[in-house]
């Protein structure tokens, strides 16, 4: 059984790449947007932060550099695309082929994900190497936190997925979602810390970020890859990420059935 | 154990709707009308295993629906249908690995890719044995001539050869549930011929059961001896190809030849085409013996042939009735 899904996850992970293989420009394109918004952030914060001695909040040049290019390398592991896509199958009745499929289409979205990050790193890995090497960002994560990152990104990544899976499943209901995915995205970013370090927003917006699954999805690893967090907060933001996790899961697995129901397989 | 049926079954779309303009499509933001549309009304057949039957009706009948929703794609408003002993609608797995739904907008394939990883992919999906699969990938390449194809990505094929490769896909798991929505559109002749040869084949070896809709009354006269004929979502008829046209066609068509044309052809009955010497004539089934022997001893005949009407007049002439006489069929 186990040996037969990881050969299903060999096969269409290998079918994924070579399939993003043939877009070289437009993945180029696509990255280049994904890398430019933190980095429009950052010259934006470091210029706050010439004007006012040096420092915004806590945050000096260095750990503003830090921050932006932990934003960058995090955003893109965790990012996703599925609400758009989800969609436009809905839309276009594309969901007909993949429905009448044995595979969950949870899956196949997965795997897209998995190889399209894998590819682009190659990429994204030297173009960070090269900022940090002009804007000298400061991180200083004590060992235990440098241990803990791969696995709390891997706990981000799941949690964005599933919650941008979870709201690409409204598409079931009210068809056309780009204006709903576009608020998410909106609001998302402001409380995950994309736009800026969460302690620098208002006290109300950022005990809102620490009760939504946002801060555990982005701010979170970036905090623990700066060595801003205790290990009770690590420990803590861990919970909190499991607990998302489990609410994620539930919705899409009580979801998933619901949305299925209601859709109208269009076209022919 | 019936391979397939539905009891009952039903579907209903709720459809929004708006007058046409500007304003209209201003008000529509506040005040949204919809309609409710019967695709499928009550349908109830059942199809044994290995049988083949046609499933037939004009544009919008509900075929598809019904294909949707016995494939599982659609969750039924009422009734009931069971495919290989399981609901569709719950999609198991056992039950999608055992039946292929091959539509007209088909696009199972990577469209980026070239066509054998599609294959690749599917093995993988369905978890095909390799020898299987081998076998199987070397009969669809050899009957469907996909050699040159496979190499080929999909957005580089023209239509004819990506259906053939979309056919192809869909049936390389050998399912035993085949949902055929016209699987022989926008191919030419020869290659409908194949696909007819390749599905008839195919129902022999593995005793598959088969669904057809189609449009080209050849594919199913070549493989359904029994045909589903539904219109305005409700059954109008299931039975015999044969019963069909007997008891929806009271006429015969004599076509006959003359040695030279003659205007006496007229007096033969109501409905005659003449062009040059061949003439074509409709006669109600009680008369074409008497008026085969009045041409035969009257005129200067060549050639005479008496057939039952082509199958697409007689399936236009069930729909003619449906019209005249709205309400369930027979």
């Amino acid at each position: 059984m186990i040996a037969a899904f990881a050969n299903v996850y060999r096969t269409l992970f290998g079918l994924e790449l070579a399939a993003l293989f043939q877009y070289r420009a437009a993945m180029a394109i696509w990255l280049l947007g994904l890398m430019l918004q933190p980095l429009i952030h950052l010259v934006v914060w470091l210029t706050v932060a010439a004007s006012k001695g040096g420092r915004v909040g806590d945050f000096d040049s260095g750990a503003l550099a830090g921050y932006f290019l932990a934003v960058m390398f995090v955003n893109h592991v965790t990012f996703t695309w599925h609400m758009f896509e989800m969609g436009w199958r809905v839309r276009s009745g594309f969901y007909n082929s993949i429905l009448v499929q044995p595979l969950h289409p949870w899956h196949r979205d997965v795997l897209q994900n998995a190889a399209y990050k894998v590819l682009t790193l190659a990429v994204v890995g030297p173009a960070l190497a090269l900022l940090a090497w002009y804007f000298e960002p400061r991180l200083d994560p004590p060992l235990w936190a440098a241990l803990a990152f791969a696995p709390v990104l891997a706990l981000a990544f799941l949690l964005r997925f599933l919650f941008e899976w979870a709201v690409g499943l409204l598409a079931f209901w009210i068809t056309d979602t780009s204006g709903l995915n576009a608020l998410y995205l909106g609001l998302g970013m402001v409380l995950m810390g994309g736009l800026a370090p969460l302690s620098l927003l208002p006290g109300w917006l950022e005990a809102a970020a620490s009760y939504s699954p946002f801060r555990w999805m982005l701010a979170f690893p970036v905090e623990l890859i700066l060595g801003r967090l205790t290990p009770d907060q690590a420990v803590n933001g861990v919970l909190a990420q499991g607990a998302w996790l489990a609410a994620g899961a539930a919705v899409i697995h009580f979801g998933w059935s619901r949305a299925s129901a209601r859709y109208g397989a269009v076209g022919n | 154990m019936a391979a397939l049926t539905c009891e009952s079954l039903s579907k209903t779309y709720r459809v929004p709707e708006r007058d046409p303009g500007l304003w209209n499509a201003a008000r529509s933001l506040v005040r949204r009308r919809h309609r409710e549309v019967e695709a499928v009304r009550e349908v109830s057949f059942s199809v044994e295993p290995g049988e083949i039957v046609g499933f037939l009706g004009p544009n919008g009948a509900g075929k598809t629906t019904a294909l949707k929703m016995l494939s599982g794609l659609l969750n039924p408003t009422s009734g009931r249908a069971r495919v290989l002993g399981f609901e569709p609608f719950r999609r198991q797995r056992e039950f999608l690995r055992q039946i292929t739904l091959v539509m007209g907008n088909r696009n199972q394939l990577v469209w980026d890719l070239p066509v054998a990883d599609s294959f690749e992919r599917n093995r993988a999906i369905y978890r095909l044995e390799a020898g299987d699969f081998r076998r199987t990938v070397d009969e669809l390449t050899e009957l469907l001539e996909l050699g040159e194809l496979l190499r080929k990505p999909v957005r580089n094929l023209s239509l004819g050869e990506r259906m053939k490769c979309e056919i192809a896909v869909a049936l390389l798991h050998r399912p035993r549930v085949l949902f055929l929505d016209e699987p022989t559109l926008g191919l030419d002749v020869t290659m409908q011929r194949r696909i007819r040869a390749f599905v008839a084949g195919h129902n022999r070896a593995s005793g598959a059961t088969v669904l057809l809709t189609s449009h080209y009354m050849a594919d199913v006269e070549a493989l359904c001896e029994r045909v589903v004929v539904i219109h305005h979502g409700q059954l109008l008829f299931d039975g015999a190809l044969s019963e069909l046209v007997r008891r929806f066609s009271p006429h015969k068509t004599i076509v006959v030849d003359l040695e030279r044309e003659d205007p006496g052809l007229a007096a033969f009955g109501d409905d005659v085409r003449v062009d040059g010497s061949r003439a074509t004539l409709t006669v109600p089934k009680a008369e074409a013996a008497q008026v085969t022997a009045r041409l035969l001893a009257e005129l200067p005949v060549a050639d005479l042939t008496v057939a039952e009407p082509p199958i697409e007049e007689v399936i236009e002439q069930v729909f003619r009735q449906q019209a005249a006489a709205p309400g369930p069929g027979p």
